[in-house]
C-alpha cells in the first residue's frame, strides 16, 4: 500500500514538475488521437449522414456493417495496417511503417465506425423529425446534411468523443504499427504497457493519472456543454 | 425581391387515391382549385384531409390519378408552394436563422435575407424574439414563426394543415389575423380543420372530406346554408360522423 502511495506522490510530482519524457509522450499521444479524430471525423460523418437520409439497396447490410465495425479488434486493426504499410506491402514504397502517421492511420480506421455508426443514427433521428418541414422548404436530402449535421452538432459531439476515448485508451493498433520507439512513436498507452513490464510503475502510474484526466476532462466538458445546450435550445 | 413570376393557378386533381397497405385512404378524389380564394377543407378527424394537403403539396405521391398545376412552365410547382404543419418543426436555432434559412434554400443572399427576415418578423410581431432559439418559444409563438418562414418566401399557395389545432383562443385570433394578412397580399390559402367555427369565419370555398371522399365542393356561404349532402349537413349540426370500422388515419 505504501509502494502505491509513494508511487502515486511521485506520479503526481512528475506531472506538476512537467517531466520531459512525459511531456513528449503526453504531447504525442494527443497529436496522433486529435489528427485520427479530425481525419476520421471528416470521412464518416458525412457517410453516416449520407447513410441515414439516402435509400438505396443494400443500406440495411452497410448499417449492420458499420454497427460491427464498432467493434472491431484494435489488434486486428494493428496486424491490417502493419501488413499494407509494410516493406512487402502495397503502400510500403511510403515508409510510414513504425511512425506517427501509421498509428494515426491505425487509430483513424478503429474510430471511423464509431463516428460513422453514431453520426447515422443522430442524422437518422433528426431527419425524421425534419423531413416534411424541409422537403416543403425545398431541401432534399442533399441540401439537408450539413443543416442536420449543424442541428445535431450536440448530440454529434458525443460521437466524436466516443471516437476519441477509443482512440486514446487504444494501446495494441499503435503497438503494431508504431512499434513503441522511445521519442519516436511511444504514446500514453503503449508507455504504460512497457513501463508496467518493466516495473516501473512511477511513470505508468503518472502516465495514467494524465490519460484519465484527459478523459474525464473531455467528458465532462461535452456533458456540460450538451446539457447548457439542451437547457437553452431544447 | 419576388418568387411569384407567373401564376401556377388553377391545380386540378383528378381521381386521386392515395393506398398504404392495401388501405384506401384517399378515394377517387378530383376537383379544381382557383387562385386568390381561400378554400378550406373540412370533415371529422381521419377523414384524410391531411393526407390530401400533403398530396397538393407533393409531400406524398398519389397511388393512383395525376395532380397538375397549370401556368408553372418555367419552374417546378413547388417553389411557388409553402406549408404550415399542426405540429410547428422548428430547426435547433433562432427565430431569425430558422427564417433566414428557408430563404437560403430559395438562394436569396445575406443582405436580402437579413432584411426580409426582419420585415417578416416584424409583420407577425415576433421582433423580440428574433434571436431567441426557437424551441424555447411557446406553441403559439412557434406556429406565429412558422407561418413568418412559410409568408416570407412568398409563395402563391399557403398550405395550412390545422394549424391552430394546439392554440388557445388568443393565439388563434392572432394566427387567423396573420393568415387574413397573407391572403389580401395575394396568396391562396388552402387549409384544413374540423372546426366549424374556424371554417366559417376563414372559408371562401369548402371542401368537405369524409373517410377520404370528396362528399361537396361549394361556396361556404352555400355550404353552410344549404349543403347539399346529408353527411354534411349532419356535420354541420355538430352530429358526430364516423365508421365504428374505420381506423383514425388522419
Amino acid at each position: 500500500m505504501n509502494d502505491f502511495r509513494d508511487a502515486l506522490l511521485t506520479a503526481v510530482s512528475l506531472i506538476v514538475n512537467l517531466n520531459q519524457d512525459l511531456t513528449e509522450i503526453v504531447l504525442l499521444s494527443l497529436q496522433v488521437s486529435f489528427s485520427a479524430l479530425i481525419i476520421a471525423a471528416l470521412i464518416a460523418m458525412p457517410i453516416g449522414a449520407a447513410v441515414a437520409l439516402y435509400r438505396f439497396s443494400g443500406r440495411t447490410a452497410i448499417i449492420i456493417f458499420m454497427n460491427a465495425l464498432m467493434g472491431l479488434p484494435p489488434v486486428v486493426v494493428g496486424l491490417i495496417v502493419y501488413l499494407l504499410l509494410s516493406r512487402t506491402g502495397p503502400l510500403g514504397v511510403f515508409g510510414l511503417l513504425f511512425t506517427p502517421t501509421a498509428m494515426i492511420v491505425a487509430q483513424v480506421l478503429l474510430i471511423m465506425p464509431i463516428i460513422g455508426a453514431l453520426t447515422r443514427q443522430v442524422i437518422e433521428d433528426l431527419w425524421a423529425e425534419y423531413e416534411e418541414q424541409l422537403r416543403s422548404l425545398g431541401a432534399g436530402p442533399g441540401r439537408a446534411i450539413t443543416a442536420l449535421i449543424w442541428d445535431g452538432r450536440y448530440s454529434l459531439l458525443t460521437a466524436l468523443l466516443a471516437g476519441f476515448g477509443r482512440a486514446s485508451a487504444e494501446v495494441g493498433a499503435v503497438m503494431i504499427v508504431g512499434g513503441n520507439i522511445d521519442h519516436v512513436t511511444r504514446v500514453m498507452t503503449t508507455s504504460i504497457a512497457l513501463e508496467v513490464s518493466k516495473g516501473n510503475l512511477v511513470l505508468a502510474l503518472a502516465l495514467g493519472c494524465v490519460l484519465m484526466t484527459i478523459s474525464l476532462g473531455a467528458n465532462g466538458g461535452a456533458y456540460g456543454m450538451k446539457a447548457l445546450a439542451e437547457r437553452s435550445e431544447k | 425581391m419576388t418568387f411569384a413570376i407567373e401564376s401556377i393557378f388553377p391545380i386540378e386533381l383528378a381521381g386521386i387515391c392515395y393506398e398504404i397497405a392495401n388501405k384506401t385512404l384517399i378515394n377517387n378524389i378530383s376537383f379544381t382549385l382557383q387562385a386568390n380564394s381561400r378554400t378550406v377543407i373540412l370533415g371529422p378527424n381521419g377523414a384524410g384531409k391531411s393526407l390530401l394537403l400533403r398530396l397538393c403539396h407533393g409531400l406524398i405521391q398519389p397511388s393512383s390519378g395525376s395532380i397538375h398545376w397549370h401556368g408553372a412552365r418555367t419552374r417546378q410547382p413547388a417553389d411557388f408552394q409553402a406549408m404550415v404543419f399542426q405540429r410547428p418543426i422548428m430547426l435547433r436555432r433562432s427565430a431569425q436563422a430558422n427564417v433566414e434559412y428557408a430563404l437560403a434554400l430559395k438562394g436569396v443572399g445575406r443582405a436580402g435575407r437579413k432584411y426580409l427576415t426582419h420585415e417578416v418578423l416584424k409583420k407577425v410581431g415576433l421582433t423580440e424574439f428574433a434571436k431567441r432559439p426557437a424551441r424555447v418559444m411557446s406553441v403559439g409563438e412557434q406556429q406565429k414563426l412558422a407561418l413568418a418562414r412559410a409568408w416570407v418566401l412568398k409563395p402563391q399557395v399557403l398550405f395550412l394543415d390545422e394549424p391552430t389545432a394546439s392554440l388557445d383562443p388568443a393565439s388563434t385570433y392572432a394566427f387567423e389575423e396573420i393568415i387574413a394578412e397573407i391572403h389580401a397580399a395575394g396568396t391562396k390559402i388552402v387549409m384544413t380543420t374540423h372546426n366549424m367555427g374556424q371554417a366559417q369565419r376563414l372559408a371562401d370555398e369548402i371542401l368537405f372530406i369524409h373517410q377520404g371522399q370528396l362528399l361537396e365542393q361549394s361556396s361556404a356561404a352555400s355550404f353552410f346554408s344549404a349543403p347539399k349532402d346529408s353527411r354534411a349537413e349532419a356535420f354541420i349540426r355538430g352530429e358526430l360522423l364516423f365508421n365504428p370500422n374505420q381506423e383514425v388515419n388522419s
